[in-house]
């Protein structure tokens, strides 16, 4: 085992799909870094050669401020729910319960979905008069609240549907943990006298930590790859307010047609889930290091 | 007796709150399935109805949408099954130089999806003049990082007397492959497959940039254009044309739910 590898095997095993995947995924990050460097052509003129023209303005924009903000807010926000919510699912899945078939089909199915359908049923669930949300309002007797409508509650009520969405596909990642734990473990802190809660959080909590890694980073990607839900429920608005990184760069890029602040902004992009991977290499080492 | 108690008090905790998580769902289904005069007004025993999910099947062309959708995830998921396997053999039998750098030079695929860089994988695209093609929306995702990493995984599991048993008997490598590897790894196949197709049906903001053509959009691009509210459809034909785009995938759910499980389960576990 482990030859050396002949060369037509090579060709065929190793370079025609690498080709394909450099072409998508390291082609475009070096060229978006390239073009970031010059300006858009136009019919009149070709693009020109412009230094960090593009990065200059990147500090004077004041709708990335806006941007960079609402993407902290958002990943700050739904990432640590998420998982709280998930790992009280997982708990309460696991606890073999009646009704449990209930509770896994309930915290599941919105993983399931589209994010284009999650996003029209929380269009409608949202929906000023109409939507169940301010009907709920209404029978408490509380003033209307346009959700998607107003500054102060869009971005919000675009993190209340992210964790929807996304918590119960966690719970499955800490169901299997939580199934990892050894019985013996628990029985025998039970034995000592231990109450749930204490068993909780000194045998099962700690073992769950690897998952909270994983957990983590794959929400914290997925914080910023997805955002079909803002362009579907608000276009980023009103005013910015629930814009997000991704959905900036598909609107300087696609609506305004600039590419080359589009490249520039993708540069940024990449940067930053470039130091988030380190963040996480630094953590996942960190943990070998204790055992 | 406390215990017992316990236990009630938890169970009921857990079924109110599935029950208020779904709530979003089920007003939805409720709205598909009632007349439009109903979908903000409960009575209990409205009349039910099929009507909206005809009405909205006629008002845009969801059947071709569906195609579209079949032949981007067939391309996509073919084209996934043979070259992962391909570079997850390479990987596993043959030692080259620039291996480990190789390796992690296709892992960061997993870190910079392709939605990540939509503005240069959009020129590349109008480039090649494959903008508004089906094979323009599945270009980005032939070759797949996670199938690589997950079959590789799953290769290097594979016993090494095996391997060395059946090119004593002078099998090639291809034959190695396909009758060894292949075989052994048919579960991881099967939840990888799923877990693709279920990707790549949810799929929209790559789709809505390359598409143009009603003759290309996938569903998802296909529902967002048709549930345009502004437009004036009713709520009761959007909710209707949701659940219709997502029942496959629904349905699909209830039918592999083992394997979807075990599958994003053994990913947690890497």
């Amino acid at each position: 085992m482990n030859k050396k590898i002949p060369f037509n095997l090579a060709i065929i095993m190793l370079i025609l799909p690498c080709l394909l995947l450099i072409a998508f995924t390291h082609y475009p990050a070096v060229r978006a870094l390239i073009n970031s460097f010059w300006n858009n052509a136009s019919s009149r003129r070709p693009s020109k050669f412009v230094g960090i023209e593009n990065y200059q303005t990147l500090f004077e924009d004041d709708r990335l401020a806006q941007v960079m903000f609402n993407s902290t807010i958002y990943a700050l926000g739904t990432i640590p729910v998420a998982i709280g919510m998930a790992i009280g699912m997982a708990l309460l899945v696991n606890a073999r319960l009646p009704g449990t078939w209930l509770m896994r089909l309930s915290f599941f199915m919105p993983t399931m979905l589209p994010m284009i359908a999650v996003a029209n049923i929380w269009l409608f669930f949202y929906a000023p008069g109409i939507g169940l949300a301010s009907q709920i309002l209404s029978l408490f007797g509380l003033p209307p609240i346009n959700f998607l409508g107003s500054t102060e509650t869009s971005l919000l009520s675009m993190m209340f549907v992210a964790v929807w969405k996304e918590a119960g596909l966690f719970m499955i990642f800490y169901l299997a943990a939580l199934q990892a734990v050894p019985e013996n473990l628990k029985d025998a802190a039970k034995l000592e006298g231990a109450s749930n809660t204490h068993v909780f959080l000194t045998i099962v909590f700690p073992l769950l930590r690897p998952t909270t890694i994983f957990v983590a980073v794959n929400a914290l990607i997925n914080a910023f790859r997805l955002v079909d839900h803002v362009i579907v429920m608000t276009h980023g608005g009103p005013n910015n307010s629930s814009a997000l990184l991704l959905y900036y760069i598909y609107e300087v890029t696609f609506s305004q047609r600039d590419f080359a602040y589009g490249a520039t902004l993708t540069v940024v992009m990449v940067c930053l889930l470039g130091v988030l991977a380190a963040v996480q290499y630094w953590l996942l080492n960190r943990k070998a290091h204790y055992q | 007796m406390t215990h017992g108690l316990n236990r009630i008090m938890w169970s009921t905790l857990g079924i109110v709150l599935a029950a208020l998580w779904g709530l979003p769902f089920v007003y939805s289904v409720w709205t598909a399935f009632h007349d439009e005069v109903y979908s903000a007004n409960f009575v209990w025993n409205a009349p039910l109805t099929i009507s909206n999910f005809f009405e909205a099947w006629k008002a845009a062309p969801f059947a071709l949408y569906f195609m579209n959708t079949f032949l981007m995830i067939t391309i996509v998921l073919i084209a996934n099954l043979i070259l992962c396997t391909l570079v997850a053999y390479a990987f596993v039998r043959y030692k080259f130089r620039w291996s480990g750098f190789l390796f992690a030079l296709i892992m960061v695929q997993l870190l910079i999806s392709p939605e990540i860089l939509i503005v240069e994988n959009y020129l590349t695209l109008s480039r090649l003049g494959m903008i508004d093609t089906i094979l323009g929306i599945a270009l980005p995702y032939l070759t797949s990082a996670f199938g690589i990493f997950l079959l590789r995984q799953t290769f290097m599991t594979v016993p090494i007397s095996l391997d060395e048993a059946a090119q004593i008997e002078g099998a090639s490598a291809w034959r190695i492959l396909w009758d060894i590897y292949v075989p052994l790894a048919k579960p991881v196949y099967l939840a990888y497959a799923l877990v693709s197709v279920s990707f790549h049906w949810n799929n929209f903001l790559w789709p809505l940039i390359v598409t143009n053509s009603p003759e290309v959009r996938p569903v998802t691009v296909g529902l967002s254009v048709f549930a345009t509210v502004e437009s004036g459809v009713e709520w009761s034909l959007v909710n209707a044309a949701t659940l219709m785009t997502t029942a496959p995938l629904i349905i699909a759910f209830v039918l592999f739910q083992r394997q979807f499980v075990a599958n994003f389960m053994r990913a947690g576990i890497k």
